[in-house]
């Protein structure tokens, strides 16, 4: 099958692109984001996937399948750029899918579409709307792309749209919204809070993705590995330590004294959950994870320098 | 920090009591709902205290608390606070074999102070929602439930034998997850904490729903016999989308179960 996937340069479009490859695919990639060590033969073109060079890309290719990975969430400050480039890219995407007879196309989302919030569920389901989406601005980016995704089911229902909302994930490339909050040895915590956080390893994901691929699904399905940890617990086993600053001082400490610097709308995913049921991914697929949380850690430290 | 500090004082009882539940905890010590070993430990250290030697709980009809699998205790309050609730959940990790977590659902404001939000999680509280109940109970948990509400923890001292309006969430809850329930009397709270008032306007200020007034000012308890009566589980039928006029019967039949462990409760005292 001929595959395409923007957003291939990230660990993520990396591992899938090979693992794709490697099962007898032509993969072709599109990212902005140079992989200078892309194996040879593994085309990658330099453009935006907003752009007309891109839409080259899809007539000259002619993909079967498109694996759209070029889309972000933001536990990190971002610029005003990085916000739109969810919704145009998604666009863009389904456009060119439609114009050029694509049949099946994985959008690649996140869980954080959900939000986080002190009165939500613990454990959220695909039928949920998301919530809390007014205070992080960033995230609403987000929640649009995948809802514009989603609504190819009915809009274009004969592509077989598959809308993936993926848990955080944690490799040796550091890469992700998780993988960049924990990059310093010093890792914020608001004080008096202690969330789950639900995260998978990199690999296990790929293969995530590469099942929603092979086994051809359509619907909106979470995406989960382990079962959730406690974020001090992580923090501890990645061999960080915990600061935990009080909620008034927080937006002002970070950025300082070694601390990355978030979001303002960030915070409410330091104090409460956002945790996903996976079952119905898991009966359409057969995906059972590899990785527990701990080797997802060790993975993770194995790409500390 | 605060949490390796306190588990220097684990009572050995709770803490092999903890250790023997039967939920699938992680390396870090945690279940898929944030249940925490060492803060069950800690947390159910100091109800234990209470439960042992200042209440001297006495628990009555445990056998009809299944050992394992769904099942919902629903209860009477009394007293300004809900010491009730807190002994019947400790009652089911120190004295059913095996132990159990009794899941009561937790205020959102709980969740959103510092600390409280850790703790109330930590050991197994969450947020009350019908999706936390449905989800708790599809994987098999036990459920702590007052239809009562605040409602009941209002009561004064003179009508603490009597129930008020009973919610009718929990009989639909039980209905859609096929759940038994467990009726559960408690007597001693109302003796424990007597309201004789309650402040309303003075509450609001804090965001509770009323603050109790004992003849000592605080809602302090005394150190009063505390007696807790299983009833034998009570299985309907249904789906949860009954009429209310069938609800209204189911749960007029759980509260007057209830209603009957007390009257047989106080011929005990």
């Amino acid at each position: 099958m001929r595959v395409l996937i923007p957003g291939i340069a990230g660990a993520l479009g990396q591992r899938v692109a090979l693992r794709l490859r490697d099962a007898g695919h032509a993969v072709v990639g599109i990212d902005v984001r140079p992989w200078p060590s892309a194996p040879q033969g593994l085309e990658v073109h330099a453009v935006d996937i907003r752009k007309r060079a891109a839409e080259d890309v899809f007539r000259r290719f002619r993909p079967e399948c498109v694996v759209h990975l070029a889309t972000v969430t933001h536990l990190r400050s971002v610029s005003d750029e990085q916000l739109r480039v969810n919704l145009g890219g998604t666009r863009a995407v389904f456009d060119h899918a439609v114009t050029y007879g694509v049949k099946q196309v994985v959008f690649v989302g996140r869980h954080t579409f959900y939000g986080a919030a002190a009165d939500s569920p613990l454990y959220h389901t695909e039928e949920e709307p998301p919530l809390e989406v007014a205070r992080f601005p960033e995230l609403a980016d987000l929640v649009a792309a995948d809802l514009f995704a989603g609504s190819t089911l009915w809009r274009h229902p004969e592509i077989d749209t598959a809308v993936l909302r993926l848990v955080y994930t944690l490799g040796p490339s550091h890469h992700g919204t998780l993988g960049g909050y924990l990059s310093r040895p010093r890792v914020p915590t608001v004080l008096g809070f202690d969330p789950l956080f639900h995260f998978m390893s990199e690999d296990d994901a790929a293969r995530a993705i590469v099942a929603s691929v092979e086994r051809r699904i359509r619907g909106v399905f979470n995406v989960a590995g382990p079962p959730p940890a406690t974020l001090s617990g992580i923090i501890r086993s990645a061999g960080r330590r915990e600061v935990p600053i009080p909620e008034p001082l927080f937006r002002w400490v970070l950025g300082r004294f070694g601390l990355v610097r978030l979001p303002n709308g960030a915070v409410d995913h330091l104090k409460f959950p956002v945790v996903v049921d996976a079952r119905a991914f898991q009966k359409a697929t057969g995906f059972a994870f590899e990785h527990d949380v701990d080797e997802a850690i060790r993975l993770f430290r194995a790409g500390d320098v | 920090m605060l949490l390796n500090a306190l588990s220097r004082f684990v009572d050995p009882e709770v803490r092999e009591r903890v250790s023997r539940l039967e939920l699938s905890f992680n390396a870090h010590g945690v279940d898929r709902f944030g249940v925490s070993q060492p803060h069950l430990a800690v947390f159910y250290t100091v109800l234990a205290a209470l439960y042992r030697r200042y209440f001297h709980v006495r628990a009555h009809g445990l056998a009809n608390v299944p050992a394992r699998g769904r099942a919902m205790l629903v209860g009477n309050h009394s007293g300004g606070i809900a010491f009730d609730g807190a002994m019947v959940a400790t009652a089911m990790l120190l004295d059913l074999e095996p132990p159990r977590i009794a899941h009561a659902m937790s205020e959102k404001f709980l969740n959103t102070l510092p600390l409280s939000s850790i703790w109330i999680n930590r050991v197994g509280h969450l947020t009350g929602l019908p999706e936390n109940a449905v989800r708790l109970l599809e994987d098999e948990r036990l459920l702590l439930v007052y239809p009562e509400g605040a409602r009941g923890t209002a009561k004064l001292y003179k009508d603490r034998h009597s129930l008020v309006r009973f919610g009718s969430g929990f009989m639909r809850l039980a209905l859609k997850t096929g759940s038994p329930i467990i009726p559960v009397a408690t007597l001693g709270g109302g003796e424990a904490v007597p309201t004789v008032t309650n402040l309303y306007s003075v509450a609001k200020l804090v965001g509770a729903p009323y603050l109790p007034i004992t003849p000592w000012l605080l809602p302090l308890p005394l150190p009063v016999r505390f007696d807790l009566h299983f009833g034998e589980p009570m299985h309907f039928t249904g789906t949860g989308t009954e009429e209310d006029e069938v609800i209204d019967r189911y749960v007029g039949q759980v509260k007057d179960k209830i209603a009957g462990l007390i009257a047989a409760g106080r011929e005990l005292r």
